[in-house]
């Protein structure tokens, strides 16, 4: 139980050091940079459930931040929705594609989707891309509004944007805690483990899998809108296929599976490739290597390999601790022996 | 009847994995399948089990036809099954790997997840339990809090059965549970199989080891090249020719 509390402990001390980031630096440059790293979380967090929980590694994640960030766009600045409406609208339209492209897509398994789902995010940066008419093509989209009031509240200044970001992003590692935790998460995990499985146990696995893939577009197009009102101008690019592997390599470094990992990874990699600026692309030959040794050594990331630790120092202790009641037993039992011999 | 199949057939191809067999399974026995090497035993289980469609031919529970049902509906009907290899979940810990089994009987959904709802933490109560309840069914409860990467071969073999106790099933279906394991362990997997038979289960099985069948068995099944060439008591199946002759290669009269 000790260790639960400690947990506890930890995440308080993230939460409240979070809160108080902002009259820290008082730097805006690195407030911009946080706020950024929190909304690439969100969306790490909507392909590690579907990535890491149910072992479905889809590579259309980026078109789905891009669609996300577009609707709120076109929402707001060509149909000049209100900002929140547009807000929810873009969620919604995003999950529904989402629910379109998980229906055939969810046909195929392991290379075969990932594979699949690449092509279908590389169509949505083409259509993103052509579509001059509606999209801006090339050009992008610019004028996209910050976030709307919520009555007195105004999201004008760099840290009242961090901070609602930073409460987007708790909601969302609140929500995926409890979908993990939930007997919702152990359908999707045995559905990793083995989909045959999952099936002979009652569950249905297509209806689960689509479910999946929903929430984790969802989450996608979560960042993606927040995205587009932070920044304030999109382009094609942000659909494109680097930006899915950004956010698998955040999710890798941190650990796959893992309800810590996004945020590990996310922080490390933009806190290091912040300080590696200066070598341009040359970063890449320091990331690539690292990155190898890590999915070597430490396949399930950072966090999954901390928690690999810390569960093989339990089960020593625990047969320790087996061995002295044993031990303890036997002698009981000798001791118990011998008295009835004596008696 | 129980559960039965009706000129079951199934053809990959030209090839006849399974070809019109009928066979009916008693209601509170030990029922065995036994055969050679790709006889189509597997086959046979997995058309039953709803994994593949049969080519033609039924499968009838209970009066129900079940033929063209999904698995996952099947295993609502309580019927269950297990593979020759179970994927566990070696991170986690046995009892969280079988706790998913009772899911099927469960209704909370997203929302109850997400809200963390009073049918949520109840059903959760209700899979925990059970999974505690199966555990100790099969012997397992010393490793409950073990994780399922660390168990040996025949526990896994238990955790297989645990989860398939799980979804509260009528009938299960064992395919080679005792594939692997030593003899003494074997025993051990025999008596757990009578037990399951006493508390209301009936069980159908593949084996190899034919010692542990003719002492286990109620029935038997002997298939061949995806006929079936005998179905009966031990005694009966011991002494048939055609199940010598598919097995020994030769002739029986001798």
């Amino acid at each position: 139980m000790a260790s639960i509390f400690k947990q506890r402990n930890v995440i308080a001390i993230l939460i409240l050091f979070a809160i108080v980031f902002p009259f820290i630096t008082n730097n805006n440059y690195l407030i911009h940079i946080m706020t950024l790293a929190f909304i690439w979380m969100i969306a790490v967090y909507g392909l590690n459930l579907l990535a890491g929980y149910t072992g479905y590694l889809s590579l259309a994640h980026a078109g789905f931040f891009a669609i996300g960030a577009y609707s709120l766009s076109l929402l707001t600045t060509k149909a000049e929705l209100n900002y929140w409406l547009a807000f929810v609208l873009a969620l919604i339209i995003t999950s529904i594609l989402g629910l379109l492209v998980g229906l055939i897509s969810l046909r195929t398994k392991e290379h075969f989707f990932a594979i699949y789902t690449m092509c279908v995010g590389y169509i949505i940066y083409l259509i993103i891309d052509k579509w001059d008419s509606l999209t801006g093509g090339i050009r992008g989209l610019i004028g996209i509004p910050g976030p709307g009031n919520i009555g007195p509240i105004t999201f004008t200044t760099p840290v009242s944007n961090y901070y609602l970001v930073l409460s987007f992003l708790l909601l969302s590692i609140l929500v995926m805690y409890r979908i993990v935790h939930s007997l919702t998460g152990r359908t999707f995990i045995a559905i990793r483990n083995s989909e045959d499985l999952a099936q002979t146990i009652g569950i249905n696995t297509m209806t689960n899998k689509l479910l999946v893939f929903v929430i984790s577009t969802f989450f996608a197009g979560l960042a993606g809108a927040l995205y587009a009102s932070f920044i304030r101008f999109i382009g094609p690019d942000i659909g494109y296929i680097t930006i899915t592997f950004d956010i698998l390599t955040y999710l890798i470094v941190g650990g796959i599976g893992t309800l810590s990992g996004p945020v590990i990874g996310t922080i490390l990699i933009v806190w290091v490739s912040q300080q590696l600026q200066f070598l341009q692309d040359y970063r890449m030959m320091i990331f690539g290597p690292i990155l190898t040794l890590l999915v070597i050594f430490y396949p399930r990331g950072i966090s999954g390999g901390f928690i690999e630790w810390k569960m093989k120092r339990q089960a020593k202790k625990h047969q320790k601790q087996n061995k002295n009641q044993n031990q303890q037993m036997i002698s009981t039992q000798e001791s118990s022996a011998a008295s009835n011999k004596n008696g | 009847m129980f559960l039965e199949t009706k000129n079951l057939t199934k053809r990959f191809g030209g090839n006849t994995a399974v070809n019109n067999v009928d066979f009916a399974i008693e209601q509170g026995k030990i029922n065995a399948i036994i055969g050679p090497n790709g006889a189509g035993k597997s086959t046979f289980f997995n058309l039953i089990s709803g994994f593949h469609p049969p080519t033609s031919g039924q499968v009838i529970f209970k009066g129900k036809d079940i033929t063209k049902l999904p698995s996952n509906k099947i295993a609502e009907l309580g019927v269950a099954r297990t593979f020759q290899t179970t994927n566990l979940f070696d991170q986690a810990t046995v009892l969280d790997n079988v706790i998913v089994g009772h899911r099927l009987r469960t209704k909370s959904n997203l929302f109850d997840a997400i809200l963390r709802t009073k049918r949520l933490k109840q059903e959760e109560k209700q899979c925990k339990d059970k999974a505690i309840e199966v555990l100790e069914f099969v012997g397992l409860t010393d490793v409950a809090y073990k994780l399922a990467g660390s168990l040996s071969q025949e526990e896994k073999k238990r955790v297989a059965f645990a989860l398939g106790l799980a979804t509260d099933p009528e009938i299960i279906f064992l395919d080679e549970p005792a594939a692997g394991v030593n003899p003494d362990e074997t025993e051990g997997l025999a008596l757990l199989m009578q037990k399951m038979v006493k508390s209301g289960v009936t069980v159908c099985l593949i084996e190899h080891k034919m010692s542990m069948i003719m002492k286990l068995a109620d029935k038997i099944m002997v298939l061949n090249y995806g006929e079936k060439i005998a179905e009966g008591t031990p005694e009966q199946i011991k002494n048939n020719d055609a199940v010598i002759k598919a097995y020994l290669g030769g002739s029986a009269s001798a």
